[in-house]
C-alpha cells in the first residue's frame, strides 16, 4: 500500500501568508484603537490626581486668586442634568424602540425610524439650540430643566435604535411560545421579549448615559453653568463639563489643574456607572 | 409516573367539565378550513373531528400543510400573518368568535425546536404561563410547577436544580421542559408539532411514553414525520397531501389497510 505524503502546494503557503498578514492587521488596528484611550486615561490621571482631595468633592469653587476650593456644585449638577435627561429620554427612547421593533411595520413607523436616524446625526450643539428655543425662551432664563431637555434629545435616538435592534434579535420562537401559553400580546412583549433583550437594552442605555454625561456644547446656553450651589431644575446649574471648559481656558494655573481633576472625576463617574450596571445586570446563570 | 401527584381538579378547580367523562366525545371540530399565506393557499377545505382524551397523529410529506392545520387549531396561524376561512370549534364553541388569548390557554402548543425562555430558570420557565395569565395564587405555584414537571417526566432530573437556567438542559430535557411549561397552564388540548424530530432515540422514546400518559388528562394532536411514531402513539391518524386531508381513520386502519392509494404509497415509502 502506497503512502500519500503531506505535500503542501504553493497555494497553501499563499493562504498561510495572507492569513497571517490579515491577523497582524487586526491586532494592529485593535492596538491603534486602544492606545489613544489608554493615553488619555493615564495622562488625565497623571495631571489630575494630585489635585483630587476631599475638598474637591465637598467645597464650592473659590474666587480667582484664592487657592483650594472644589466643585461639589458641578458634580451634583452633572448628576442632576444626567438624571433629568434620562428621566425624559429613557422612557421615550425605550418605548419608541419597543414600538418600532414589535409594531413597526407601517408607514408611520418607517417615518419615525427615519427621523430617529436623522436625529442621531444631529450635532449636539443643535440639540442645545432646540432646547433653548423650547425651554429657555419661554421660561426667559437658563435652567437645569433646559439642559435636561437638550441631553434627552441627544439620548433618545441612541436608546431607541439600540432597544429596537436588541428586541429584533430575540428569536420569533419565544414570542410564539409565550403567545401559545395564552399570554396576552402586551405581556409577551414586556415580560418575555423585553426581558430576553434586557441586557442588550441596558448596554444601550449605559452608552447613551455615558455620552450625555460628557456633553458640553448643548449645556452652554441651556443649563449655562453656575458657580453656586443649586439643585433646582428651575435655575441654571453647573456641570463638570462646562466647568472643565471654563477652567481649562482660564489663564490661571490652579484653575487649569482643577480642570484636569474635574476631567478625572468625570471619567471615573462614567466608568463607575458602566461597571455598576454591568454587575447588576450580570446574568444570573453561569454562561456555558 | 410518580404516585403522589396532586389532583389537577383540586388545584385548578375552574374546569367546568370533567375530563375523564368525555373520553369518546368530540373535543374539537374543524369545518371547511381553507388557510392562506397571502395569496398562497396552504389548506383546502379540511374537515376533521378530534376526539377527546385521544391522540391524533397528522402525517404527510413536507409542505403539505400539517403545521398550518395545527396552527389553525389554536389561532397561531394568524400570528405568522396567515388568514383562513372556515370554523374551528372547541367543545362546540367557535374559537374564532372569541379572544385568541382565551383559546390558547385551553389549546396549548409544543414546538418542533425546544424553546425554553433563555433568561429564566427552570422553575420560572414552568411558572411563567400561570404568572402572566393569572388565576393561581403564589402559594400554589410550587405545587403546580412540581406537578407539571412530574407530568412531563422531568422532575427527577431537575428537582435539585430548579434555579438553573432552562437552556442548561440537554435537548431532550429542554423539550420536556417546554411540555411541562405547556402543561402548567392546564390546557385541554395539546398540539405538538414534530416534538421529537430533533431528539435522539432515547429522548424520543421518553416523549412518546409521555404522550401515552398525557392522553389520560389531555387531548393530543401530534404532527410527525416518523411513521413508526405515529403508529405507536396515536389512536387516529390523518394523512395530508398538498394541502388536502386525504384520509382520516383509526391508526390501525391507516397503517394496515388504507383506502386511498396516496396514503398507501406514502406510508410504504413510495413517495414523499
Ligand atoms: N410563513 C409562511 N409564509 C408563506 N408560506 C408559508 C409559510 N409557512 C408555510 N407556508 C407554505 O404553506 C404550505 C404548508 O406549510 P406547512 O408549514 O404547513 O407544511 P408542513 O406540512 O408542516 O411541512 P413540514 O413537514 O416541512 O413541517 C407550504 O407550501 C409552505 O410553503
Ligand atoms: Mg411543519
Amino acid at each position: 500500500m502506497s503512502i500519500t505524503p503531506f505535500v503542501p502546494s504553493w497555494q497553501y503557503y499563499r493562504r498561510k501568508i495572507a492569513g497571517a498578514t490579515m491577523l497582524a492587521l487586526c491586532y494592529l488596528s485593535a492596538v491603534l484603537a486602544i492606545v489613544p484611550l489608554v493615553l488619555i486615561f493615564f495622562y488625565t490621571i497623571n495631571r489630575g490626581v494630585s489635585y483630587l482631595n476631599l475638598d474637591f468633592f465637598i467645597q464650592m469653587p473659590k474666587p480667582v486668586g484664592e487657592p483650594g476650593g472644589g466643585m461639589a456644585n458641578a458634580i451634583v449638577g452633572t448628576l442632576v442634568l444626567v438624571a433629568t435627561g434620562s428621566a425624559i429620554g429613557l422612557p421615550i427612547g425605550i418605548l419608541t424602540g419597543i414600538y418600532l421593533a414589535e409594531f413597526g411595520n407601517n408607514k408611520f413607523a418607517y417615518f419615525a425610524r427615519f427621523m430617529t436616524d436623522v436625529l442621531s446625526g444631529v450635532p449636539s450643539i443643535v440639540a442645545g439650540v432646540v432646547a433653548y428655543g423650547l425651554v429657555v425662551v419661554p421660561m426667559k432664563h437658563f435652567s437645569a430643566a433646559a439642559g435636561g431637555v437638550a441631553l434627552a434629545i441627544l439620548m433618545i435616538p441612541t436608546v431607541t435604535r439600540t432597544t429596537e435592534e436588541m428586541i429584533r434579535l430575540v428569536p420569533h420562537s419565544y414570542r410564539e411560545a409565550a403567545l401559545a401559553l395564552g399570554i396576552p400580546m402586551w405581556k409577551t412583549t414586556m415580560q418575555i421579549v423585553v426581558r430576553t433583550a434586557f441586557r442588550g437594552i441596558i448596554t444601550g442605555i449605559l452608552l447613551s448615559i455615558a455620552r450625555i454625561a460628557g456633553e458640553t456644547a448643548p449645556l452652554l446656553f441651556t443649563a449655562l453653568g453656575n458657580r453656586f450651589w443649586s439643585t433646582s431644575l428651575d435655575q441654571p446649574i453647573g456641570s463638570l463639563t462646562v466647568f472643565i471648559y471654563d477652567y481649562a481656558k482660564a489663564p490661571f494655573e490652579d484653575w487649569n489643574n482643577q480642570a484636569w481633576a474635574a476631567a478625572l472625576v468625570l471619567i471615573i463617574l462614567i466608568s463607575g456607572l458602566s461597571l455598576a450596571v454591568r454587575v447588576v445586570t450580570r446574568s444570573k446563570f453561569v454562561q456555558r | 409516573m410518580t404516585t403522589d401527584v396532586i389532583s389537577r381538579s383540586t388545584t385548578l378547580s375552574a374546569k367546568p367539565t370533567e375530563k375523564q367523562g368525555q373520553s369518546t366525545s368530540v373535543k374539537m371540530t374543524a369545518r371547511n378550513i381553507n388557510a392562506f399565506f397571502g395569496k398562497v393557499q396552504a389548506l383546502y377545505d379540511v374537515n376533521l373531528d378530534i376526539a377527546g382524551n385521544r391522540v391524533l397523529a397528522i402525517i404527510g410529506p413536507s409542505g403539505c400543510g400539517k403545521s398550518t392545520f395545527l396552527r389553525c387549531l389554536n389561532r397561531m396561524h394568524e400570528v405568522a400573518g396567515g388568514t383562513m376561512t372556515g370554523t374551528v370549534e372547541l367543545d362546540g364553541q367557535n374559537i374564532y368568535g372569541t379572544d385568541a388569548v382565551l383559546v390558547r390557554k385551553r389549546v396549548g402548543m409544543v414546538f418542533q425546536k425546544a424553546n425554553p425562555f433563555p433568561t429564566m430558570s427552570i422553575f420560572d420557565n414552568v411558572a411563567i404561563g400561570l404568572r402572566l395569565t393569572g388565576g393561581v395564587p403564589k402559594s400554589q405555584m410550587n405545587d403546580v410547577v412540581e406537578h407539571s414537571l412530574k407530568q412531563a417526566a422531568l422532575w427527577d432530573e431537575v428537582k435539585d436544580s430548579l434555579n438553573k437556567s432552562g437552556v442548561s438542559l440537554s435537548g431532550g430535557q429542554q423539550q420536556r421542559l417546554c411540555i411541562a411549561r405547556t402543561l402548567a397552564v392546564n390546557p385541554e388540548v395539546i398540539l405538538m408539532d414534530e416534538p421529537a424530530s430533533a431528539l435522539d432515540p432515547i429522548a424520543t422514546a421518553k416523549i412518546e411514553e409521555l404522550i401515552y400518559e398525557l392522553k389520560k388528562d389531555f387531548t393530543i394532536v401530534i404532527v410527525t414525520h416518523n411513521m413508526q411514531q405515529a403508529a405507536r402513539v396515536s389512536n387516529t391518524t390523518a394523512f395530508f397531501y398538498m394541502g388536502k386531508l386525504i384520509e382520516f381513520d383509526e391508526t390501525k386502519t391507516i397503517f394496515t389497510s388504507p383506502k386511498q392509494k396516496q396514503t398507501e404509497d406514502y406510508i410504504t415509502g413510495r413517495f414523499g
